[in-house]
């Protein structure tokens, strides 16, 4: 396919490290080239700088008492059984003189909604914290934990959002309401689907999920001699979490380090929390360093959980498939203290229009409180729920038509040539080619062969029948305009360091980021390091999240790099007594010259060295803040399943996928992202799902209850290239984080409907599993 | 206290442990092999997977007394200073690690693998390593990288 000559032959940038038989596609950059991790073989070998295996002298182990009950007033906490223990000091609500945490600045979140760090009154999940064990070791502080004795009254549980959205029973009986924030407009037009030939409505429930990084949350603090606490976080968002840390214990953010090592996963939900700032507060208060580890079954109901929001649409049209008008009612479930999660449907509803030319959409949403765990940021975060609104109500559209759901996409596409487009949902597009990436997904799976095998096997009656369903999405990445902080070093042997306020917590960044100010400076890619995570070390930073790493912090990267590159030609000139103008840089060997003139030169080692000598090394050195529009990657999958009729059960037997996140900068970490966000997609389309009873008591807080998929539930993925550059930034690279995620569910959800439309079928709840399968099938024979 | 006396990593080592003391926590706490990985309570995500006597075992679900009298590896203890173990070379040029947390276990597991399965299809290999979970890769790449390991004799 590709024949051109490989990367290491051209020797434009030696010493790279490819993956083994692949071929470059452009010999002449760095750029676009299957590297390999430089970060790999730290994890490989077992010397992961996770924040449980920092060394930490005399730190005490905290251990946190949670709450048992969903909706209860605390009587009272007796730890004398607990003290009893030797070296086990308990700590309650009572003595806790900081917080409340949260809620966070979001525009219209109810500001009556904190949470108090230790509970002190009510507990308002299972899982709230009511008290603070601290040992010496692990061992004993779960003994100690499990006798420390509370009194709880029992209050009546607040278990569903239509049930907190009545507001007869409160969980803050001050604020009035169970309502933490509103989106949308709660306007309706009459007239809205005046002219539609069709209209149909449903319901699509994205259901709760757990985030599951697989490394549990860890933190630890200590205060040192000068009085600076030094905080260990297993967070995305060191910069962000230093601030929040001094809003919420008032202290001057100077006083606080946040380090950041390597982080297991987090997938939106490991930012801030209230235990990460009782580990600061206790490390303060006691003048003792202290570590906290959760478990799997305490980050199950600790951490906070994603999507749970539950949406309404109706969606209306002409006979022959033209979209004209598109409602959603969305009811966001918040969880017991309100986060990021009562905000996204903002997301939602700014991505309601989908990849569609919809004329007129109305969105209202209402994000309410209930005695479950908060909800946050889960891969996709606000966006996975439009796609999957829109994406079901366009099928549901063309099964009521009677149209192929791939020909109903076409009839509404934004066209490739309309971009920039503005949504009426106030969406800016940057760049796309929607039905370009439909058509290239339908090939390369073989639409036209995988329906006519679709007609035998209805025809011949069997019990295994085929779905295929299509999801056509766009998403955002960097939403909210940020800016993100770079710098690059040359270092005094010639190499060069990146600070990135960036974070990477498996995305690979310190490849990607060394291999963008390696293609600026034309150095090896091995003569990059990337530092990330220290707020000692990087000045700023906004952290990883919403997929904007490297559209924002690879750029900022590679604006630092190229300002490093006319700082060193002005100390070129210098030396050569030139102008600065008349000096080059030869990228594909790292060396400055005069234009036209191969000697003198001098490398960067060599520059380096003499600036050193100089003291005029730190000339080598440049910080850039990039500030950009958000961009909107976008993509189309299929997905083939078998569906056996009779018992319900769901096979996933391919899934292709077309995610375009514009111009990549390593296509192997790119298709990592990929293969990623499809297994999660997959996972909510088919497996997971939190659940709770209707005491508010969560049934699914291990990994034995709750349904992570492994190998053996998955089939491999079938990625198809696509790269549309955005004009948003220099390196033309959209988010791709995500994209897997938003593409993939929706296309499972419509194959599992797709197999079961002969059946009468219209309705199947997320996860579409044996059960929920079975139950849609026997509920259409009644 | 129970005196326990096991071979790991090559090296014979002797403790005192606490009965209830698990593998895990003795090879990470007492012995400082930080490499094992702990991601939950039920036997279920094998980030803890180590060798016992050659065979794969999830170490949260193995007592250190248990251990006593035989010989452990950990991925620690499976490459030279140098080069790395033919798996470990294989997920790094498939790219099938991304947070690194579940790659110990999966090495692990796929060392035990190979062992039974010296050229095992991509079924064998998905239920091969069912007792490993991964959030990061969607599994893709680890299926890859075992095919890679196996054609290279791992």
């Amino acid at each position: 396919m590709h024949p051109e000559p490989r990367l290491e032959s051209s020797a434009a940038l030696p010493g790279c490290s490819l993956q083994p038989g692949t071929v470059s596609s452009r010999p002449l950059s760095i750029l676009g080239n299957r590297v390999l991790r430089k970060e790999d073989p730290r994890f490989l070998r077992g010397e992961g700088r996770y924040v449980e295996n920092l060394p930490l002298e005399g730190a005490l182990t905290v251990t946190f008492v949670r709450s048992l009950l969903a909706h209860a007033r605390i009587g009272g906490v007796d730890t004398a059984a607990a003290e009893a223990l030797p070296n086990v000091q308990v700590i309650t609500g009572a003595d806790v003189d900081a917080g409340p945490f949260g809620p966070p600045p979001f525009p219209g979140l109810n500001p009556a909604m904190g949470r108090p760090l230790v509970a002190t009154d009510v507990v308002r999940f299972v899982g709230d914290i009511v008290a603070i064990v601290l040992s010496e070791g692990r061992a004993t502080g779960v003994d100690a934990a499990e006798l420390v004795a509370v009194d709880y009254d029992p209050l009546p549980p607040v278990v569903s959002p239509q049930d907190a959205a009545k507001d007869e029973v409160l969980l803050y009986p001050e604020a009035g309401t169970n309502l933490a924030c509103r989106s949308g407009s709660p306007e309706h037009d009459e007239k809205l689907f005046d002219g539609c030939d069709v209209v149909v409505s449903g319901t699509l429930v994205s259901q709760r999920m757990a985030p599951c990084p697989l490394e549990p949350r860890s933190a630890a603090a200590e205060v040192g001699a000068d009085g600076r606490i030094t905080a260990w976080l297993s967070t995305q968002t060191p910069h962000q979490d230093r601030m929040v840390l001094a809003g919420t214990l008032g202290l001057d953010p100077a006083q606080i380090r946040v380090v950041a090592p390597d982080v297991g996963g987090g997938f939106g939900a490991k930012m801030l929390n209230a235990e990460e700032v009782l580990i600061v507060w206790l490390a303060r208060r006691l003048g003792r360093p202290m570590r906290w580890t959760e478990t799997r079954s305490e980050s199950m109901v600790a951490l906070p959980h994603g999507r749970a929001q539950h949406v309404d649409y109706t969606i209306g049209g002409t006979r022959d498939g033209k979209v004209l008008a598109y409602r959603l009612d969305v009811l966001q479930d918040s969880g017991a203290y309100p986060v990021l999660g009562a905000f996204l449907p903002n997301l939602t509803a700014l991505m309601a229009s989908g990849v569609y030319a919809i004329p007129r959409i109305e969105f209202e949403g209402r994000s309410v409180v209930t005695n479950t765990t908060p909800i946050s940021a889960f891969r996709g975060a606000g966006r996975p729920e439009a796609s999957q609104a829109i994406e079901r109500a366009l099928d549901a559209f063309a099964a009521e038509l009677g149209m192929d759901p791939a020909e109903v996409r076409r009839r509404n596409f934004i066209p490739a040539d309309a971009f920039p487009h503005a949504t009426v949902t106030h969406a800016a597009y940057d760049s796309g080619d929607y039905e370009g990436a439909l058509e290239l997904v339908l090939r390369s799976v073989g639409y036209d062969d995988l329906r006519a095998e679709q007609r035998q096997r209805r025809q011949e009656g069997g019990s295994k029948q085929l779905g295929i369903g299509i999801s056509s999405y766009v998403e955002i990445t960097n939403g909210i305009d940020e800016t993100e902080f770079g710098e690059v070093e040359i270092m005094a042997d010639g190499s060069a360091v990146v600070r990135t306020g960036s974070f990477s917590h498996g995305q690979g960044h310190e490849t990607t980021f060394a291999m963008i100010a390696a293609e600026q400076l034309g150095l090896p890619v091995e003569k990059v390091t990337v530092h990330k995570g220290d707020t000692d070390e990087v000045a700023r930073g906004t952290g990883t999240y919403g997929s904007k790493s490297t559209q924002i912090g690879g750029t900022a990267a590679r604006l630092a790099a190229d300002e490093v590159v006319e700082r060193a030609k002005q100390l070129v000139a210098d030396y050569f007594e030139a102008s600065p103008a008349d000096i080059a840089l030869d990228r594909a060997v790292g060396r400055f010259r005069v234009v036209d003139a191969p000697e003198p030169a001098l490398s960067w080692p060599e520059l380096a060295a003499r600036a050193a000598a100089d003291e005029r090394l730190g000339e080598l050195k440049a910080t850039q803040d990039f500030k950009s529009a958000p961009t909107f990657p976008f993509g189309a999958h299929v997905a083939v399943v078998e569906v056996d009729v009779e018992t319900g059960q769901v096979e996933l037997l391919r899934l292709a996928a077309v995610d375009d996140a514009g111009t990549l900068i390593n296509p192997l970490i790119a298709e990592g992202q990929v293969h990623g966000g499809i297994a999660t997609g997959v996972a909510q389309a088919l497996y997971e799902q939190v659940v709770y009873d209707e005491d508010g008591t969560p049934l699914t807080s291990t990994f034995v209850g709750y349904a992570f998929p492994s190998a053996a539930d998955l089939p491999s993925w079938e990625a198809v290239e696509m790269e549309t550059p955005t004009p948003t930034n220099a390196l033309g690279a959209k988010g791709i984080g995500e994209s897997g995620t938003i593409g993939a569910t929706p296309a499972v959800h419509n194959a599992v409907m797709d197999a079961l439309a002969p059946y009468g079928v219209r309705h199947v709840d997320m996860p579409a599993n044996g059960e929920n399968v079975w139950r849609a099938i026997q509920e259409a024979k009644k | 206290m129970t005196r326990i006396a096991l071979t790991v990593n090559g090296s014979r080592r002797e403790a005192d442990v606490e009965p209830r003391q698990l593998l895990v926590y003795f090879l990470r706490e007492q012995l400082g092999l930080k490499g094992t990985n702990v991601g939950c309570d039920t036997t279920s995500c094998g980030a803890c997977t180590v060798l016992l006597d050659g065979e794969s075992v999830k170490s949260c679900t193995v007592f250190a007394v248990q251990a006593d009298g035989c010989e452990v590896t950990t991925v620690e203890g499976i490459a030279d200073d140098s080069e790395l173990h033919t798996v470990q070379q294989a997920f790094h040029e498939q790219h099938a690690l991304q947070c690194g947390y579940c790659t110990p276990g999966f090495v692990m597991a796929t060392i035990s693998l190979l062992k039974e399965h010296p050229n095992p299809s991509e079924e064998e290999i998905r239920q091969g390593l069912e007792g490993n979970l991964c959030r990061c890769t969607g599994y893709h790449n680890i299926v890859r990288a075992v095919q890679a390991a196996a054609r290279a004799g791992a």
